[in-house]
């Protein structure tokens, strides 16, 4: 659920589907799959487990492709969404592991490396350049722990940007912003117009912890969240935090958000639905949003949403090229799919498997799913895409990005992404002031 | 002859068996896991490790905790002084025999038959400050701007109001029987004495009831301090940790944070508060001795 409720950042397609799924949570993680054919047993098959959205259809081409020419046959287990963390948890370290999972990097999977549950994939991509060079770098990196490979990118470029509607900005004879000043003006240009400056999903944190991590990012630069990412909590003492957060106090008190974000939902489509109707002139959120204002508001989807990069800020020590987000899943394969007098084919068969996402083929089947590819090649087939301006701005926005900063919640484990993101929240209601907060952070 | 009859008649412990064995395994045997988990360092992987009391002084100095315990608390305190007042009347009104009776009961227990899942979900809707009836009724209800799952005090208040509006009807039905088996004759010896409807109630109705009232009690008590699904779905215990009541925040440590071993500690916690709460509502009123509230009838 708040999702769970609150980690993963991909939206749902109904509400009530997606609260219903993580009702079946704990049942679908104590069955387990059925376990017919299990982790490392030496068996004939591998399992693969992807989380269930509309674009599982690309890796369920990828496994039809791979079981052609392979005498290990793989077989896809697509997870409901909602209960996707939960029921992978608890599966790893029984026989009932996947082979081969789909994850979010970074902290999603670190305490499996940590416990030696995940395949070192550094020498596969070594040795392979081709392999390597697929992939856009900084997505690449955004994969590794401990500066290892752990993943392979295979699913669409995940960016935060700011979207706005055209409408709204041509009736109030406004430009999309450029700066943060011109950020700090339209609030007023729009409270004035009686219309919210930036729709804010704030009873979901995670949408409230977009806008700290490129303040933190433009302010004080990728390295203070990559300490912090690497396990060091005393990184959030950095004056740069608390600028962020005084920003962060700054915007609510300029009503930025309007009046009533702190009840305001993204996952029920209201957020989205605010700026559709134009009861809201911008929106930061991640790139999955304009297939979600396809889904559900096609018309507004095709003529009236715009899109910007994140502003510099004045005196800010960031590369503004940077970008935050959800850089793409990954596949990571499980260790023990090594163990067993099968255990080196099976290796190499998994190895096999995951490589298919560097391929031109995988590339171009992601881009009929609407999707925006990880790979350096995908480029030359943007033309593709079924919105192929948006395709090219955001993965220019990427392949040029100096650094990828995972959000924040799916970096860090899971016991301090949990308090951090209650944290965030307190600042954005007001409850915590910024130096609370940066109090609070530094005692995760 | 005495003998004869228990042996054939008196249920022996055996008899006693399936229930307690099923008892041990769902109930006994997870309680003890839990409570062996509370000394322990898990987050669901591999296998625990030992960790002493760290779980329990971590508890005992946090400030959550202390928050979550006190909103408990006031959860079960404010479940009682809604729910009994409005559930009594409503249980002895629908034991009466009145026109339209039957039917008014019915719709009364509507909400008992929905899910707990499905009215949450309805009164977020209901409550959203943009697309919900709060964007038109919020500012003449007294709630600035229409938000108030937005404030800590409005989404507590949400909380109440939508367990005390799928729970009294439950507690109406429990005083509807307890009022049903009172003796007509009571009523007409009291008629007879020149007593009114209010001095019938009070003299009459309320005592009578003192059995039904204590199961209530005990029954709202015990759903108050366990109460969760519906804090899930309206608040997420938000905002911030304004509605963070003991069990979400036991579900919030284990299931999001994955600290399985401090999670357990907060659960035995639960386990021991809920329990210690209801012998002691129990005890106090008497309920245990079960004496008859009909003496010398």
């Amino acid at each position: 659920m708040r999702s769970t409720p609150a980690r993963r950042t991909l939206p749902r397609r109904s509400f009530v589907a997606g609260t219903a799924a993580l009702f079946g949570t704990p049942l679908a993680a104590a069955c387990g799959s059925d376990g017919s054919d299990r982790a490392g047993g030496g068996g004939g098959t591998l399992d693969v487990w992807v989380y269930e959205d509309p674009s599982t259809v690309v890796q369920e081409e990828a496994v039809k492709r791979f079981n052609k020419s392979s005498d290990i046959k793989a077989k896809l287990t697509r997870v409901p969404g909602d209960g996707y963390e939960n029921k992978l948890r608890t599966s790893m370290g029984t026989g009932n592991a996947p082979d081969i999972f789909f994850n979010w990097g970074g902290g999603s999977i670190q305490d499996f490396v940590r416990k030696d549950m995940v395949l070192d994939l550094t020498p596969y991509l070594r040795e392979d350049s081709r392999f390597k060079d697929a992939f856009i770098p900084s997505i690449l990196e955004a994969g590794t722990v401990d500066r290892k490979y752990y993943g392979v990118p295979m699913r669409s470029v995940q960016p935060v940007l700011l979207f706005y509607n055209k409408d709204v900005f041509r009736e109030a004879g406004a430009e999309p912003p450029r700066s943060w000043n011109d950020m700090l003006d339209l609030v007023d240009t729009f409270k004035k117009r009686d219309v919210i400056p930036y729709a804010l999903g704030g009873a979901e944190p995670w949408t409230d912890q977009m806008w700290l991590e490129y303040l933190l990012d433009r302010y004080g630069g990728h390295e203070i969240f990559y300490k912090v990412q690497n396990g060091d909590m005393s990184a959030w003492g950095h004056p740069a935090v608390l600028k962020a957060a005084q920003a962060v106090e700054d915007l609510v008190r300029r009503g930025a958000f309007g009046k009533k974000y702190k009840s305001v939902q993204y996952t029920n489509d209201a957020a989205p639905t605010l700026l559709a109707k134009g009861r809201a002139a911008m929106h930061l959120m991640g790139s999955w949003e304009y297939a979600n204002q396809k889904a559900q508001q096609p018309d507004f989807a095709k003529d009236g949403l715009g899109w910007v990069r994140f502003p510099d800020l004045p005196g800010g020590r960031g590369d503004p090229a940077n970008v935050v987000g959800n850089p793409t899943n990954y596949w990571s394969v499980n260790a023990k799919v090594a163990d067993g007098e099968q255990g080196g084919k099976r290796e190499a068969a998994a190895v096999e498997f995951v490589k298919l996402a560097a391929e031109k083929e995988y590339s171009r089947a992601l881009i009929d799913n609407g999707d925006v590819p990880p790979t350096a090649h995908a480029r030359s087939l943007l033309s593709e895409h079924d919105n192929p301006a948006y395709a090219r701005f955001q993965y220019d926005l990427v392949d040029k990005a100096p650094y990828f900063t995972v959000s924040w919640n799916q970096a860090l484990p899971a016991k301090q992404g949990t308090p951090m993101l209650t944290a965030i929240e307190k600042l954005f209601n007001g409850q915590i002031g910024p130096e609370k907060f940066v109090a609070t952070l530094k005692g995760l | 002859m005495a003998g004869t009859a228990h042996a054939a008649g008196r249920p022996r412990l055996v008899w006693a068996l399936p229930g307690l064995l099923f008892f041990g395994l769902f109930a006994v045997a997870p309680m003890a896991l839990v409570a062996g988990l509370s000394f322990t360092d898990w987050e669901g992987l591999g296998s625990p490790t030992w960790s002493g009391g760290d779980n329990w002084s971590r508890l005992w100095h946090s400030g959550t905790m202390r928050q979550a315990v006190g909103l408990s608390l006031l959860l079960t305190a404010l479940t009682w002084l809604v729910q009994t007042p409005a559930a009594l009347l409503l249980g002895v009104w629908a034991a009466g025999r009145q026109r339209n009776r039957a039917l008014l009961s019915a719709v009364f227990f509507l909400p008992l038959l929905a899910s707990s899942v499905a009215l949450a979900l309805l009164w977020k809707s209901l409550l959203d400050p943009n697309f919900g009836m709060l964007a038109d009724l919020g500012d003449w209800l007294g709630f600035e701007s229409g938000e108030v799952l937005g404030t800590g005090r409005g989404a507590f208040g949400a909380v109440v109001f939508v367990a005390a509006w799928q729970f009294i009807p439950f507690h109406t039905l429990l005083y509807q029987a307890g009022a049903r088996q009172i003796p007509r004759s009571l009523y007409d010896a009291a008629a007879i004495d020149g007593a009114g409807r209010v001095r019938q109630f009070f003299s009459i109705t309320l005592p009578q009831l003192r059995n039904t009232v204590v199961t209530s009690t005990v029954l709202m008590v015990v759903g108050a301090l366990t109460f969760f699904d519906t804090v899930l779905i309206l608040t997420q215990g938000g905002p911030g940790t304004d509605t963070t009541i003991l069990p979400y925040l036991m579900y919030e440590t284990g299931f999001q944070s994955y600290e399985m071993g401090y999670g357990s500690a907060i659960a035995v916690s639960l386990v021991l508060a809920a329990t210690a709460v209801s012998v002691l509502v129990v005890r106090l009123t008497g309920f245990s001795s079960m004496r008859s509230t009909r003496e010398g009838m």
